[in-house]
C-alpha cells in the first residue's frame, strides 16, 4: 500500500473534523472523497499534506509515519478549487516551480514544462501571464505545476468545482484520461458524484467526519450503506424493496427509476408536470404517495401506467 | 455540522498551531526588544527621573498645565476637522471617478504628508509672518489631509455602490442617501482616519513651535521647552505621562476602529469600476480641486519667497548653501549639513526597514496562528508614533551612555531614533499586502518543496516587493525631515538640513533666512521626488497612509 492513513482525527477544540478515519490507496490508484461540503473531507485531504496536524492517528507512505516530515518534503502535489498560481510568474514559471526548489537544471527543467503543457493541452502558453487565462486553462497549469516534479501521490481539493459546468465535464473526462496514463497515484476530494465516479478507481464516502463506505464507484452507486448516503447519491425516494419487485429490506429510488409505459406494472394519475434542468419530469401520485417519473408530455390529470428502471433503484445496505 | 466546524476553526485554530506560535511567539521578542531597547527605556528612565525629583504632582495640579492640554486638545480637535472636512471630497475624487490627472491629484495630497515639519512651518509663516492659532490649525490640517483621504477613499473604492443606488431608486435625493447609506459605511474608517490625525496633531512639534513660538504652546513644545531651556524635568516628565496616557486612549479606540474595518471590508466584493461624475457630484469635484489648489498654495509661496529678496528675484539663498550662514551661524555649510542629512536618513531607513519588515511578518504569522501577542505587539509598534520626539531625544541622552561605548557619541544615535518614527509607518504599509497574499498559494508553494523561508522569498517578498520599494521611499522621505529627536540629538558638527533650517530661522539677518528658505525648498523638492517616485510603485489603495 502507497498511501495509509491509519485511524486520523483532526480536532478544532472540541469538534472533531475528522474522526478516526482509516483508507489506504495503492499505487497507481485514483482514489475519490466523496461528501457534502462541511463533511471533513477537505481537512483530511489537508491532514495527508501536511498542512493540518492530525490529533491523533497516522498518515504513512510505504509503512514509514510521515508525522516529522513537513510539508515541503513529503512530495505530494496540491491542486487547489482554484488554482491559486503565483500570479507574478508566466505558465511556464508556475510549471517549473517545483523542479527549481528541487534543483533540477535549466535544460532538464524547460523540457519537462513544455512536455507538461503538451500534456495538460496548453502548447505555446509558457510564457503567458497567468492573470490572463481562463478558469479552464489556470486549473491546467494548476494540474501540470503539481505533477511537473512527478509527486509520489497527487492531491486534489474539489479541482473542476469553480469551473462552470459545461467545462467541468469536460475536464474532468480529459482529468481521468490524464490520471490514468501517468499512472498517477491520486487521493481526490469532491462534493460532485460525477466527477468522483469520473475520476476514481474507488470511492470514499465521508459523512459527519468518517467514511461510511468504500467501494468501486458502481457498487456505491448501486448499494449505498444507508438512507443518508442514498440521498446524497440521488436517490428522493424511499420504499420498500418488494415496490419494485427485489428482494431487500429497503431501496431508494432516483428521477428515472419510473418511466411511463403502458405494459408496466404499476398505475397512477399525473398530479403536475416538473421542469426540471434539461428535462420535463412527470408527478405521479401512486397509492397516496407522490412520485417523480419519466415521461412524454401528458395532461395532468390522466391516469398512467408505469415501468420500473433497475438503472435508477438503489439497494440501501 | 459545517458552520460547527468553521466556528470551531475561527476560534480555536490555537490547539493547532500551538507549535507555530510558540516559534512565531519567539519572534515577536526581538521586535519587542528593540522597541523595549530604543523605546521603552530611555521613555521610562525620563519619567522615573521627573518622578525621583519630585514635583509631578504639582505641576500635575497646576492651572497652567490644564490650559496646555486645554490648547493641545482644542487645536488638534479643530485641526482634525479640518482635515477631515478637507479631504472627503478627495476620498471620493480618488474613490469613486474616473477623471484625468488622478494621479495628479493622489501625488498633490501625499506631499504635504511627507513635508518636513519645518519646511510647512516655514511655508506657512510666508503667509502670516507672526505665526498664531489660525495657521497652526491649517498647518496641521494640512499634513494630514493625506490620511482622511486615503483611509476613507481606500475603504469607499472597496463599499459597493449598488447599496448607494437602491437608495436613491427608493427615492432618496443625493445627499439623503450619502447620509444614510454611504456615510454609516465609512464610518470606521473616517474614525480610524481621524484618530490617527488627531494623534499627529496632538503631538505635532516643529509646526507648533515654528508657528507658535513661546505664547501658542502644546504638551509636545512645552516638554521642549522646558527640557531645554528651563531645565524643569519634574514638569517635562508629568507632561510626558500626561502625554502618554491620551496617546494610548487614542491608538486603543483607534485600534477599535481599525479591526472593525477590516472585518467590513472582508465582507465586500473587490474594487469596482469607478465612473464619471455626473450632476451634483461635480460639485463635490471643483471642491476637491480646490483643497489640492489650497494645498499646493503653501508649496508654491514658499518657492516664491526663497527667490525673492528685498533686491527682487535672486539666488543668493540658494548659493549661501555652500556657506556657514550670516557671521558663521552654523558650525558646517549647507551642504555638509545636506550629505549629513541624506546618509542619516538612509541609514534610519535600512534599520527601520530591517525592523518594519520583520515585524510585519511577524505580524501575520502570529495572526494566522492565533494568540494575543500579535495585538501586543501591534499596539507597541505604533506606540513611537505618539510619544513626545522630545522625550524620546532626551531619553537617549540619559540611557545610552549605559550601553557598552558609549552610545551617546556614535553616528547611529540619530539614525536610531529616526528609525523609531519611521518603522510604524512601515509596518502600517507592508502588513496590509503581507495580509492580502492568500495563505493557499503559500501551501501551494510549500508542497511543491519550498521550505518556510523559500515560501517567503518566492512568494511574500516579490508580491510585496513593490509595496516594499514604496515603504523604503516613504520612510526616507519621513526621515529626512524628522526634527523633534534629530534636534535633541544632533550635534553641532553634524546637523542635518531641517535643524540647520530651525537654527538659521532663530537667528538674525536677512542671508540667514534666505538661507533657510533655500533649504526649504531644496529639501521640499527632494521629498517631492520621492513621493512621485513612490506613486508610481503604490499598489492601489493599499496601506493605510
Amino acid at each position: 500500500m502507497a498511501l495509509e492513513l491509519d485511524s486520523i482525527t483532526v480536532r478544532y477544540g472540541q469538534t472533531a473534523a475528522v474522526s478516526d478515519v482509516s483508507l489506504s490507496v495503492a499505487d497507481g490508484e485514483v482514489v475519490a472523497l466523496l461528501g457534502p461540503s462541511g463533511c471533513g473531507k477537505s481537512t483530511l485531504l489537508r491532514a495527508v499534506a501536511g498542512l493540518e496536524k492530525p490529533s491523533s492517528g497516522a498518515v504513512r507512505w510505504d509503512s514509514a509515519d510521515l508525522a516529522g516530515v513537513p510539508v515541503h518534503r513529503r512530495e505530494f502535489g496540491l491542486v487547489f478549487q482554484d488554482g491559486q498560481l503565483f500570479p507574478h510568474r508566466s505558465v511556464a514559471g508556475n510549471v517549473a516551480f517545483g523542479l527549481r526548489m528541487r534543483g533540477v537544471d535549466r535544460e532538464e527543467r524547460d523540457k519537462r514544462v513544455l512536455s507538461l503543457l503538451e500534456l495538460v493541452g496548453l502548447e505555446g502558453y509558457a510564457d503567458r501571464r497567468v492573470t490572463q487565462l481562463s478558469g479552464g486553462e489556470q486549473q491546467r497549469v494548476a494540474l501540470a505545476r503539481a505533477l511537473a516534479p512527478s509527486p509520489r501521490l497527487l492531491l486534489l481539493d474539489e479541482p473542476l468545482s469553480a469551473l462552470d459546468r459545461a467545462l467541468r465535464e469536460q475536464l474532468a473526462v480529459d482529468l481521468a484520461r490524464l490520471l490514468r496514463e501517468a499512472a498517477t497515484t491520486a487521493l481526490v476530494v469532491t462534493h460532485d458524484h460525477d466527477e468522483a465516479f469520473t475520476l476514481a478507481d474507488r470511492v470514499a464516502i465521508m459523512s459527519r467526519g468518517r467514511i461510511v463506505q468504500v467501494g468501486p464507484p458502481a457498487e456505491v452507486w448501486s448499494s449505498p450503506v444507508d438512507v443518508e448516503t442514498a440521498k446524497f447519491l440521488g436517490c428522493n425516494k424511499f420504499v420498500p424493496g418488494s415496490f419494485v419487485g427485489l428482494d431487500v429490506e429497503r431501496v431508494g429510488l432516483r428521477a428515472t427509476a419510473l418511466r411511463v409505459d403502458d405494459s408496466g406494472p404499476l398505475e397512477g394519475s399525473v398530479l403536475e408536470r416538473v421542469h426540471r434542468r434539461d428535462h420535463v419530469r412527470l408527478l405521479v401520485e401512486i397509492d397516496g404517495e407522490e412520485y417523480e417519473a419519466v415521461g412524454p408530455m401528458t395532461e395532468v390529470g390522466d391516469r398512467v401506467r408505469l415501468e420500473i428502471d433497475l438503472d435508477g433503484v438503489a439497494r440501501i445496505g | 455540522m459545517g458552520r460547527a466546524v468553521a466556528q470551531a476553526r475561527a476560534g480555536l485554530s490555537t490547539t493547532r498551531f500551538a507549535g507555530a506560535r510558540a516559534g512565531w511567539s519567539a519572534a515577536a521578542l526581538l521586535p519587542l526588544a528593540f522597541l523595549g531597547l530604543f523605546f521603552a527605556w530611555p521613555v521610562l528612565a525620563i519619567v522615573s527621573l521627573g518622578l525621583r525629583e519630585g514635583g509631578v504632582i504639582s505641576a500635575l495640579f497646576a492651572g497652567e498645565t490644564w490650559e496646555l492640554v486645554g490648547f493641545t486638545l482644542g487645536q488638534a480637535a479643530a485641526s482634525t476637522l479640518v482635515a477631515v472636512v478637507a479631504g472627503l471630497p478627495v476620498a471620493f475624487v480618488l474613490a469613486r471617478c474616473r477623471l484625468r490627472g488622478l494621479g495628479v491629484i493622489r501625488a498633490a495630497v501625499m506631499v504635504p504628508f511627507v513635508l518636513p515639519t519645518v519646511v510647512v512651518g516655514l511655508a506657512f509663516r510666508t503667509f502670516w509672518p507672526d505665526g498664531g492659532v489660525l495657521p497652526i490649525v491649517l498647518a496641521n490640517a494640512f499634513f494630514n489631509v493625506a490620511v482622511v483621504a486615503r483611509t476613507v477613499g481606500g475603504l469607499w473604492a472597496h463599499t459597493d455602490r449598488r447599496a448607494e443606488d437602491a437608495a436613491r431608486a427608493l427615492g432618496a435625493s443625493r445627499p439623503r442617501a450619502f447620509l444614510s447609506v454611504v456615510l454609516p459605511a465609512l464610518a470606521p474608517a473616517i474614525g480610524s482616519a481621524a484618530a490617527v490625525v488627531f494623534l499627529f496633531c496632538a503631538t505635532s512639534f516643529g509646526v507648533v513651535l515654528v508657528l507658535g513660538g513661546s505664547r501658542y504652546r502644546t504638551l509636545e513644545t512645552e516638554i521642549y521647552l522646558r527640557t531645554v531651556e528651563l531645565f524643569d524635568l519634574s514638569g517635562a516628565a508629568a507632561l510626558s505621562l500626561l502625554q502618554f496616557a491620551a496617546v494610548l486612549a487614542v491608538l486603543v479606540l483607534g485600534g477599535v476602529a481599525r479591526r472593525r474595518r477590516e472585518t467590513a471590508l472582508s465582507l465586500r466584493g473587490r474594487e469596482e469600476l469607478a465612473r464619471r461624475p455626473s450632476g451634483g457630484e461635480w460639485y463635490v469635484v471643483f471642491a476637491a480641486f480646490a483643497v489640492v489648489a489650497a494645498l499646493l498654495t503653501p508649496v508654491i509661496g514658499l518657492i516664491t519667497r526663497s527667490l525673492s529678496t528685498r533686491d527682487g528675484w535672486s539666488f543668493a539663498g540658494y548659493a549661501a548653501l555652500a556657506t556657514r550662514g550670516d557671521r558663521g551661524t552654523l558650525a558646517v555649510t549647507g551642504l555638509d549639513a545636506a550629505v549629513n542629512s541624506v546618509r542619516t536618513a538612509f541609514d534610519a531607513t535600512v534599520v527601520a526597514l530591517v525592523v518594519g519588515v520583520f515585524s510585519a511578518v511577524v505580524l501575520v504569522g502570529l495572526r494566522r496562528a492565533g494568540g494575543r501577542i500579535a495585538e501586543v505587539l501591534d499596539t507597541a509598534l505604533m506606540l513611537p508614533l505618539g510619544v513626545s520626539a522630545v522625550t524620546v531625544g532626551f531619553g537617549y541622552l540619559v540611557t545610552m551612555d549605559a550601553l557598552p561605548g558609549d552610545f551617546r557619541t556614535s553616528p547611529l544615535l540619530v539614525p536610531l531614533a529616526q528609525a523609531l518614527v519611521v518603522t510604524p509607518l512601515i509596518v502600517r504599509m507592508v502588513l496590509p499586502v503581507l495580509r492580502a497574499v492568500d495563505e493557499r498559494l503559500r501551501q501551494a508553494a510549500a508542497t511543491l518543496g519550498a521550505s518556510p523561508f523559500r515560501v517567503w522569498r518566492e512568494v511574500d517578498l516579490p508580491l510585496a516587493g513593490r509595496s516594499l520599494a514604496a515603504a523604503a521611499g516613504f520612510g526616507y522621505v519621513v526621515a529626512l525631515g524628522e526634527f523633534g529627536a534629530t534636534s535633541f540629538l544632533a550635534r553641532p558638527d553634524a546637523p542635518t538640513l531641517p535643524v540647520v533650517i530651525a537654527r538659521l530661522m532663530s537667528r538674525p539677518g536677512e542671508l540667514n533666512s534666505q538661507m533657510a528658505y533655500a533649504a526649504c525648498a531644496l529639501l521640499m523638492v527632494v521629498t517631492i521626488g520621492c513621493v512621485l517616485l513612490i506613486e508610481r510603485l503604490r499598489v492601489p489603495s493599499s496601506g493605510e497612509f
